[in-house]
């Protein structure tokens, strides 16, 4: 029984010793369902991330561990519980979907964790509940449809019809683009979201186009993204009403666009906090060593996910332990990693204040179909809950 | 409210209604004739839009594709009432849904091991890409149209055969008497078997059918399975007349609800509030309606005269 005892302390010595020479990292994300393929990118993404580094934050071990939230708020909620109590992570991000994040965020500060979004970025978190210990490495919801809105503006465009899932970022994004669009607004339609999302628009298609609105915005993200832009091919809209999308035409969706040659998404529009054309040295690294691994060109999602990994390795490189939480708070907020976006500093909510750009579907010189930035809608953006959160 | 808008909504609904017909025709055969309970019948519908996806590039024709993708969801069909469905016919329904929910389970994996977490958008050719003009400002995807067309020529056949056959009058004996037809010297396992096959084909036809306006993706059978019980409930389970006439009305209902229920809750409240609340009761109606039938008529709208 002694012996019995002693060993168990042995055990648990060099479990805690392991503990200090390493950093956790747990990472939720889409793993099952339709939603899969975003959640694989991000996985890849974050994969490249702690090759690029060389498993290691500094002195310290970088160990990933992946949880699928299952495209729902109760499964994604179940595992960050996991992520915190069980696996004892230091930090936990991931997350694409603002029902996932708002139902999981408690988990992890109350348990006094770092939680980094490396997508979802609800309205709720920036503003009233916003938190010191929360930091965003993609951006607001609200920011980029905001910039499509701006985007409409200087395109003379008058009346819009608006379409997006009915969920936490469905009614930020529509928020967003009606708060910078001066035009009317003809209609809109919220439609059903999750595992069992409604996936044929035929119905609110042909109202919009009864609308007789001038542009059509839309925010499909994921499978629906293929759907949707197949429909709205399909029905003969593109001259009837023009698309303007946001976070719907993307890495994720050209190839399968691509492969079924749905030649009218070239050409289309979207504004983006990120694309693979930025001209810095961390962007070129990442896509081309992201493109020579995975044989085909990172998403935002990715991008972001890029980010989280090298945001949090880069803070726990400088501070050397995961333990002095304030200064691991200070370099994190500093952003001073070497992001894929180029520079962007904080607000007091802990969300980037960043450029956003106008990117256009083409093809590149291989003949795949990417996106490539046309002009900067927005410098050093700062979204519009900031000033409901009580951080300094 | 716009005329040509109201009929472009009544064909959307219409080929809604179809597709599910397609899904729950095999579904009350099998679950009225054989009593057994398949919760699977979703995945066949999936590996059907699957199967004729990748076909599609392999052929680089969709209709070759289709017709090509037909039998092999029917030969699915059949395997999985050889090893799946035929060793539970004597348990109870619970084991019939543990059963055919673990199928969900191996099936959607397997297409993730398969196709990939992707889903595949599939092509049309050409003709079938565009969309036909009926009038003025009556304009429709050419393909929803052959969505309509073979989901009635669908519903013809299955009448034809059900009614008018050989096969059809042994389908309808086995389910009023399973012994007595043993009795008489036919193979009733054979029959079963017959019965499960077609049932996957129609399913698997209207995986294929909806795949070039979705596309082929995992779990897409889970979403349309649940209005597929809600469709044979409200029409009778075992009744494929009923099962045709709910599914067409819940096609329309579901359309209907979210194309104009905004407009006309706008009448008796805030634009505010209607737009909230919209959304969320036109994704509730059709279990509304359910309620309502169950509550009204608890075996449904045309239940089948003998069980």
């Amino acid at each position: 029984m002694k012996k019995l005892a002693v060993a168990a302390l042995t055990a648990s010595l060099m479990a805690s010793a392991a503990y200090a020479d390493s950093v956790k990292i747990g990472f939720v994300t889409t793993l099952t369902t339709g939603a899969a393929i975003i959640g694989k990118d991000m996985q890849n993404a974050a994969n490249l991330a702690v090759e690029h580094l060389g498993g290691k934050a500094g002195d310290l071990d970088i160990e990933l561990i992946f949880a699928d939230d299952g495209f729902a708020p109760e499964t994604g909620k179940q595992a960050t519980d996991k992520l915190v109590k069980q696996d004892n992570v230091d930090f936990v991000t991931g997350y694409i979907w603002s029902h996932v994040l708002l139902a999981s965020r408690k988990s992890v500060l109350d348990a006094d964790k770092f939680l980094i979004s490396a997508n979802a970025g609800p309205s709720q978190i920036a503003g009233k509940l916003c938190d010191e210990d929360f930091f965003s490495t993609s951006w607001q919801n609200d920011q980029t449809p905001m910039a499509m809105g701006e985007v409409l503006n200087q395109q003379g465009v008058k009346s819009l019809y608006i379409m997006a899932p009915n969920y936490a970022a469905g009614k930020n994004m529509v928020t967003g683009v009606e708060s910078t669009f001066k035009g009317e607004i003809l209609g809109k339609d919220l439609t059903k979201w999750g595992a069992d999302a409604q996936l044929d628009f035929s119905a609110e298609l042909a109202k919009a186009k009864a609308s007789g609105a001038e542009g059509l915005f839309v925010f499909y993200p994921g499978a629906a993204a293929g759907a949707f832009t197949k429909q709205y091919h399909q029905a003969g809209l593109k001259d009837e009403i023009p698309l303007y999308s946001v976070f719907t035409v993307d890495a994720i969706s050209l190839p399968k666009l691509q492969a079924a040659d749905f030649q009218s998404v070239l050409g289309s529009r979207i504004t983006q906090a990120w694309d693979p054309s930025l001209d810095n040295a961390a962007n070129k690294k990442f896509v081309a060593d992201f493109k020579a691994k995975y044989g085909s060109y990172p998403s935002f999602y990715a991008a972001q996910s890029y980010d989280a990994i090298n945001m949090i390795a880069d803070a726990v490189a400088k501070v050397g332990n995961t333990t002095d939480r304030d200064a691991l708070r200070a370099a994190m907020k500093a952003a001073d990693y070497g992001s894929v976006r180029g520079d962007y500093s904080y607000g007091n909510n802990n969300f980037p204040i960043q450029n956003f750009y106008l990117r256009e579907v083409v093809a590149d010189a291989d003949g795949n179909w990417t996106t490539q930035v046309v002009q900067t809608v927005f410098e050093n953006h700062q979204d519009s809950y900031a000033k409901d959160c009580k951080l300094n | 409210m716009d005329l040509s808008l109201l009929i472009i909504q009544l064909l959307n609904g219409l080929q809604l209604g179809l597709l599910l017909f397609l899904v729950a025709s095999g579904l009350t055969l099998v679950f009225g004739i054989l009593d057994f309970v398949n919760l699977a019948h979703g995945s066949l519908y999936m590996l059907g839009a699957f199967i004729c996806a990748s076909l599609t590039f392999l052929f680089g024709n969709f209709l070759w594709a289709v017709l090509v993708a037909l039998p092999i969801t029917g030969v699915i069909g059949y395997l999985v009432e050889r090893f799946v469905a035929r060793p539970l016919y004597t348990r109870d329904h619970l084991d019939h849904v543990l059963g055919t929910f673990g199928l969900i389970l191996v099936l959607d994996t397997l297409a993730h091991l398969i196709w990939g977490p992707a889903g595949i958008a599939v092509p049309l050719p050409a003709w079938l890409d565009g969309q036909l003009q009926l009038g003025e400002t009556l304009v429709i995807p050419t393909f929803r149209l052959l969505i309509i067309g073979a989901g009635l020529a669908a519903a013809a056949g299955l009448f034809w055969l059900v009614n008018y056959t050989k096969l059809g009058m042994l389908i309808r004996a086995g389910a009023s008497n399973r012994t007595m037809v043993s009795a008489l010297g036919v193979d009733i396992e054979m029959l079963f078997a017959l019965v499960f096959a077609l049932g996957a084909m129609l399913a698997g036809l209207a995986g294929m059918l909806v795949a070039p306006i979705t596309e082929a993706s995992i779990g897409m059978g889970n979403n349309i399975i649940i209005t597929a019980f809600v469709v044979i409930i409200v029409g009778g389970i075992g009744s494929m007349k009923g099962a045709f006439i709910a599914a067409l009305l819940i096609g329309l209902i579901d359309t209907l609800g979210r194309s104009f229920l905004d407009d006309l809750f706008k009448l008796v409240m805030s634009t505010d509030a209607a737009e909230t609340s919209a959304p969320a009761v036109s994704a509730m109606l059709i279990y509304i309606i359910m309620a309502l039938v169950l509550s009204l008529r608890p075996q449904g709208l045309f239940p089948p005269r003998t069980r």
